[in-house]
């Protein structure tokens, strides 16, 4: 059992040691699960230290690292076939560490405790799996084990319109699993195994287009296998129509589940953008370039000008991943060096971000039992440190200088004017609604004159900085020396723009 | 060189994070560690000036770089650059900064805040002088938002009042929308020359990498930047709003040297604007200077009386860089650095008097209103004598350091219009010296209803007290910069700018447009220069000696009555004292535009997008119900037979259904335990 296999799959043996222990031992569970994440992120982070930053992976068997490669269903020619290279190690690493942290945050969960953490578990090596898969069909596998915990975590333990917001978060996914389905069928059947003939699930096989069947081959047939699996990616990150299922869920979701829908959940769909689609479709990519640059620029804005008025804190917050995510889909519609590292970057960055964002909300909502932007004012006077701490997220969040969001913003903004000049001067104007709908939330949360009510409220705890402190001195570190990020991610993203750009 | 500009430019960096984590619990609530700081990079920066001066070359500069950011082809490099004009730079930042700091002390005493207060000092200090050292338009781009957001939480200070808040976010706001324009600046340079380096930049065009409307419109997207920092029409709005900072930050970020970045900015990169754009620059400058200047003339707040004047005299500085009198513009950033934070100084220490004065009787107004002032000059001696000094050289008379800047900028507008063919261009030295006459007269009503004439409130000028040590001694120091130490000595020629040694310390230069061909170049010659320069100073005596006299007879002698004067011209007057309703029509326009655009697009995702998701489940959940209907009534009728055979098992079934979520996972563990159990096979 490889290093992969075992960062991914503690989780869920954590989950069955955390379902056999009494239910009533509440703390019990707790630290089991705190205990159980933090493995797979001590490992992880060995693994950051022994990731050799030259090899680039993408497309070929022999440069991926930490490879498990076995037979699984052999009649089916299903493999067990993990890897990782720098499309996914950062996604990897920030996964176990985002999980620890939520674990932690998760410490005032008090209705069916031994439940909330086991799911929490199984979902933990989901997302783990989805981001090591190199086997359409045990990726596919890993997505919808994704699925399930999510849905219960939601409607479980989430606010008033729990159910609600579950069964739509649910069938919205699953709309999108369908699609993904269909095409990950589509070519199964139409993709040779070069060594035995026959068809097989192997990601790497299907990147390479001599494997190609000639039905496979047409143009019509890949543009429509091409927007369905877009799709499908699409409503996950999510792009603007497809949306509306995030601010929802994020506003029904408990604290640490928002965390991880936010952090990790929606970066998934740009990940498989860029590990299937691009890959395998690299002709309809560049072809389908230019609307991808489009979805980014109106989910940049739109995100922005929607989240200005929003009056519920979290729903705010949630529409802020729409529009950071847009400058994803910009970055790597680009194909430039600048603009797909930025938009990796800007994965990374944003994970830490809106994490930090989503534990901030339930700190104040944890205390104030609401989240009315209005309903606040003049925080900073009863809890200076909490105005700190929120003060580094939203200045973040506002793409300022000296921390991460700011390096991803600008290298996606250089990488996409060289290509698009009009649209990233429309995008830019994403600095300006930004900043104001930051800036001005701010202030009526934590400046002026105190409302009264709040003059007495507990500041924010050890546990509770505990959670964030990292991600904030993280978020400040790699935005003062982006470099350690970049390095992991840097190979392979130079090596997959030149496969793209090698397409006729 | 470079080791030494580090420790300059880092050390309040290092004072900044002990502050901040540390700060309350150091003895005196750290401040020393903040002026330790600063005061270190004051020595050294005097140590390159007196370096720079004993080996003085024109053209020195010194430079190194590191990688920084590299992914495949897209490289970033950091570094620091130093020339003469950044040694000058650093000396005035520093210089300001250490008085500021140590005027704190006294002014500041017994916030509550007191450590932030340093912190946040120190953390300006760092980035204000990043941005002078730093050797690329990337790393400069990164300082001047770094500056933005230290004036942000300066300005914001006193962040209980909601005018202070209002004011901090008003600032950012405006400043980040010509930082949209700087951002879009950037990008042109790098996608057209490849790197952010200013020699690169310099090189590139001077190759012809970046030419013909491209770079003019590089150069007026890089000069929005300046605008919205520097407070240039019509982005000036932020600027008077910023005054609700502590004084203090009003002299350091407000009044020398943030707001002059803009100007500093636009120095650094004059050698690629082409001719149309530095007619943009120079016309926005001195529209701004004659512009504001109006405004000043009707306030009351003495704070934002030099607020405007500040605004008035960023103009003077833009345009001077815009006729291509680069020196003269940084000769003036460097006078009114000095001048102009001792004004401000100089206000703080009468707005801290009327404030203990009103505490005293007990009366809550306004401490900042020159209305309820006077006669203030028996009171605070120390403080009024530096104040006149400070509006002397403001006024541009001789023998003050003002004159020598101010005069310099007037002499090259005249000159730039005289070398054009175009007659218009006289507007330039029109608004220039339209606006000295103006600074005269409102910076002398200011002084004259300050200062002089009857205390207009006996019960608070009984309470007034000179401020104590701490805030008077950097008045004094502020004030000695701001005479004739600006002359070259011993030749003392009082009305001769030419003859000040600062013009020729400076080089301008050498502009890499003019070296392509199809761009107009500016040349002005030595005949022009000089004739312009001796009549624009005859001219700017004359002129700012008419300010001061009719200044006191307006207000001293009383010669004037002004309520009727104002009465007559009343619809000018209003204009003026509500700053031509800026801010009204802003709000009104884009504020509230925004504000209805958002709502709508929150609308619109609610009902529509979202009603659209919601309308297809109902449509789905309808049909089901009637197939399920269809299926109960005639397919069922068929398969009803099949099916009591399956009920049968399906009761079995059934409790394996037991409602319990640890059920549901446990069956779920097991199914990948089956997985993961075949894996490992």
């Amino acid at each position: 059992m490889g290093l992969i296999s075992l960062v991914t799959f503690i989780p869920v043996f954590g989950a069955i040691i955390v379902l056999l222990i009494p239910k009533q031992n509440e703390k019990a569970i707790k630290i089991a699960s705190a205990v159980i994440t933090f493995i797979p992120f001590v490992i992880a982070s060995y693994m950051w230290g022994q990731f050799n930053f030259t090899l680039s992976g993408v497309n070929n068997e022999a440069t991926f690292q930490f490879v498990e490669h076995t037979k699984w269903i052999q009649a089916y020619n299903i493999e067990y076939f993990v890897g990782l290279d720098g499309l996914s190690f950062p996604m990897f690493w920030l996964t176990t560490f985002i999980c620890f942290l939520a674990i932690v945050a998760s410490w005032n969960i008090n209705k069916a405790v031994k439940g909330y953490f086991a799911l929490f578990l199984l979902l933990e090596t989901g997302m783990l799996g989805v981001f090591v898969s190199l086997d359409f069909f045990l990726f596919y596998i890993f997505w919808e084990v994704m699925l399930l915990p999510m849905y219960f975590l939601i409607g479980i333990w989430g606010g008033p319109r729990r159910e609600y917001a579950a069964i739509k978060f649910f069938l919205y996914t699953l709309l999108g699993s369908v699609l993904m389905l269909i095409v990950m069928l589509a070519l199964y059947f139409n993709v040779k195994d070069p060594i035995t003939g026959g068809h097989t699930f192997n990601m790497l096989y299907m990147m390479d287009q001599s494997n190609h069947s000639a039905w496979l081959k047409g143009v019509d047939v890949r543009l429509v296998l091409y927007i369905m699996l877009f799709i499908g990616f699409a409503i996950k990150i999510p792009v603007f129509p497809f949306h509306t299922w995030l601010p929802d869920a994020h506003v029904e979701a408990p604290t640490a589940i928002s965390v991880i829908l936010a952090g990790i959940l929606l970066k998934m769909g740009t990940y498989g953008i860029f590990r299937i689609s691009y890959p395998i479709f690299p002709d309809v990519a560049v072809k389908t370039s230019y609307m991808l640059a489009i979805l980014g620029v109106i989910n940049i804005l739109y995100g922005a000008f929607v989240a200005m008025a929003q009056k519920d804190l979290k729903k705010l917050v949630a529409y802020s991943s729409v529009s950071h995510m847009g400058f994803v889909l910009l970055g790597m519609s680009t194909f430039t060096d600048a603009g797909m590292n930025g938009a990796m970057f800007q994965m990374v960055s944003h994970g830490m971000i809106t994490a930090m964002l989503f534990l901030l909300v339930g700190v104040i909502y944890d205390r104030a039992h609401h989240r009315e932007i209005e309903g606040f004012g003049g925080l900073a006077i009863s809890m200076p440190i909490y105005a700190g701490v929120a003060s580094v997220a939203f200045f973040a969040a506002m793409g300022l200088p000296g921390m991460t969001g700011f390096i991803a913003e600008a290298m996606v903004f250089i990488g996409s004017f060289s290509v698009y000049r009009t649209l990233t001067v429309i995008a830019a104007l994403g600095i300006v609604i930004t900043a104001s709908y930051v800036l001005w939330t701010v202030q009526r949360v934590f400046l002026g004159k105190l409302n009264p009510k709040y003059a007495t409220i507990p500041e924010i705890n050890g546990r509770e900085l505990f959670t964030l402190v990292p991600l904030g001195a993280l978020v400040i570190l790699f935005g003062i020396y982006p470099m350690p990020i970049l390095n992991l991610m840097r190979t392979s993203m130079t090596h997959l723009t030149e496969l793209i750009k090698m397409v006729p | 060189m470079i080791t030494l500009a580090l420790y300059i430019w880092l050390l309040p960096l290092l004072a900044f994070v002990i502050q901040i984590f540390l700060g309350k619990r150091l003895p005196r609530k750290g401040d020393f560690i903040s002026i330790t700081a600063i005061g270190i990079s004051y020595l050294l920066s005097i140590l390159l000036f007196v370096q720079m001066l004993t080996n003085y070359n024109p053209e020195f500069y010194i430079t190194a770089a590191v990688p920084w950011l590299q992914v495949g082809s897209f490289n970033i490099n950091m570094g620091i650059y130093l020339d003469n004009f950044a040694i000058v730079m650093l000396l005035v930042v520093t210089t300001v900064s250490f008085w500021v700091h140590i005027y704190s002390i006294g002014y500041m005493h017994g916030d509550p805040r007191y450590n932030r207060f340093f912190a946040y000092l120190s953390l300006f200090s760092f980035s204000m002088l990043g941005l002078v050292v730093l050797d690329n338009l990337f790393g400069i781009f990164i300082m001047w938002e770094l500056v933005g957001i230290c004036s942000y939480l300066l300005i914001g200070y006193y962040f209980e009042k909601d005018s202070a808040a209002n004011a901090g976010k008003k600032a950012f706001i405006v400043n980040r929308v010509g930082d949209f324009g700087f951002l879009i600046g950037l990008l042109i340079v790098f996608t057209t020359i490849g790197s952010f380096s200013l020699l690169d930049v310099q090189q590139g065009v001077a190759q012809g990498k970046l030419t013909g409307g491209l770079l003019t419109a590089a150069g007026a997207l890089l000069f929005c930047g300046a605008i919205g920092k520097s407070a240039q029409f019509p982005l000036h709005v932020w600027l008077p709003d910023a005054m609700e900072g502590p004084t203090p930050v009003s002299a350091l970020i407000h009044a020398a040297t943030m707001v002059a970045a803009g100007v500093y900015l636009m120095a650094r990169i004059t050698f690629m604007l082409s001719f149309d754009a530095m007619l943009v620059v120079a016309y926005t400058g001195g529209f701004t200077a004659l512009f504001a200047a109006t405004i000043a003339i009707t306030q009351f707040d003495i704070k934002r009386v030099l607020a405007y004047s500040t605004i008035s005299q960023l103009g003077y500085m833009i345009m001077a860089i815009g006729v291509g009198s680069y020196t003269a513009g940084f000769f003036h950033l460097t006078t009114h650095a000095m001048f102009k934070s001792g004004l401000f100084l100089g206000s703080g220490s009468v707005i801290h008097a009327m404030h203990n004065a009103m505490e005293k009787v007990g009366v809550h107004e306004d401490p900042n209103d020159i209305r309820l002032m006077g006669g203030l000059k028996n009171k605070m001696p120390v403080t009024y004598y530096t104040f006149l000094i400070f509006t002397l050289a403001i006024s541009g008379i001789p023998f003050f350091s003002g004159f020598l800047s101010k005069d310099a900028i007037l002499g090259g507008t005249l000159a730039f219009a005289m070398s054009q063919s175009n007659p218009v261009h006289y507007l330039l030295p029109f608004f220039g010296f339209t606006a000295a006459i103006i600074t005269a007269f409102y910076m002398f009503r200011l002084v004259i209803k300050t200062f002089l004439g009857e205390p207009q409130r006996p019960d608070f000028y009984k309470h007034v007290h000179e401020s104590q040590k701490v805030m008077t001694i950097p008045l004094m120091v502020l004030s000695t910069l701001s005479i004739f130490i600006f002359y070259t000595l011993p030749s003392l020629n009082p009305i001769s700018a030419e003859h000040g040694w600062f013009e020729h310390l400076i080089e301008k230069p050498e502009s890499a447009v003019s070296i392509q061909l199809g761009h107009p170049v500016l040349e002005i010659s030595e005949h022009v220069a000089h004739s312009a320069h001796v009549n624009g100073m005859l001219v700017s005596i004359i002129f700012a000696l008419t300010g001061i006299v009719l200044a006191f007879a307006f207000y001293f002698w009383k010669k004037v009555d002004v309520e009727a004067l104002t009465g007559k011209i009343k619809p000018l007057y209003d204009l003026s004292f509500h700053k031509y309703y800026f801010d009204e029509i802003y709000n009104a326009t884009f504020v509230r535009g925004l504000l209805l655009w958002n709502n709508f697009l929150a609308w619109f995702d609610l009902k529509i997008i979202d009603g659209i998701v919601n309308g297809s489940a109902f449509i789905t959940r309808n049909f089901s119900a009637f197939s399920g209907l269809f299926d109960l009534g005639f397919i069922d009728g068929i398969v009803n037979g099949v099916a009591d055979i399956t009920q049968g098992i399906g009761q079995r079934a059934r409790k394996i259904q037991t409602g319990q979520v640890q059920h549901y996972i446990l069956g779920a563990l097991a199914g990948l335990v089956l997985i993961m159990v075949f894996v490992l096979m």
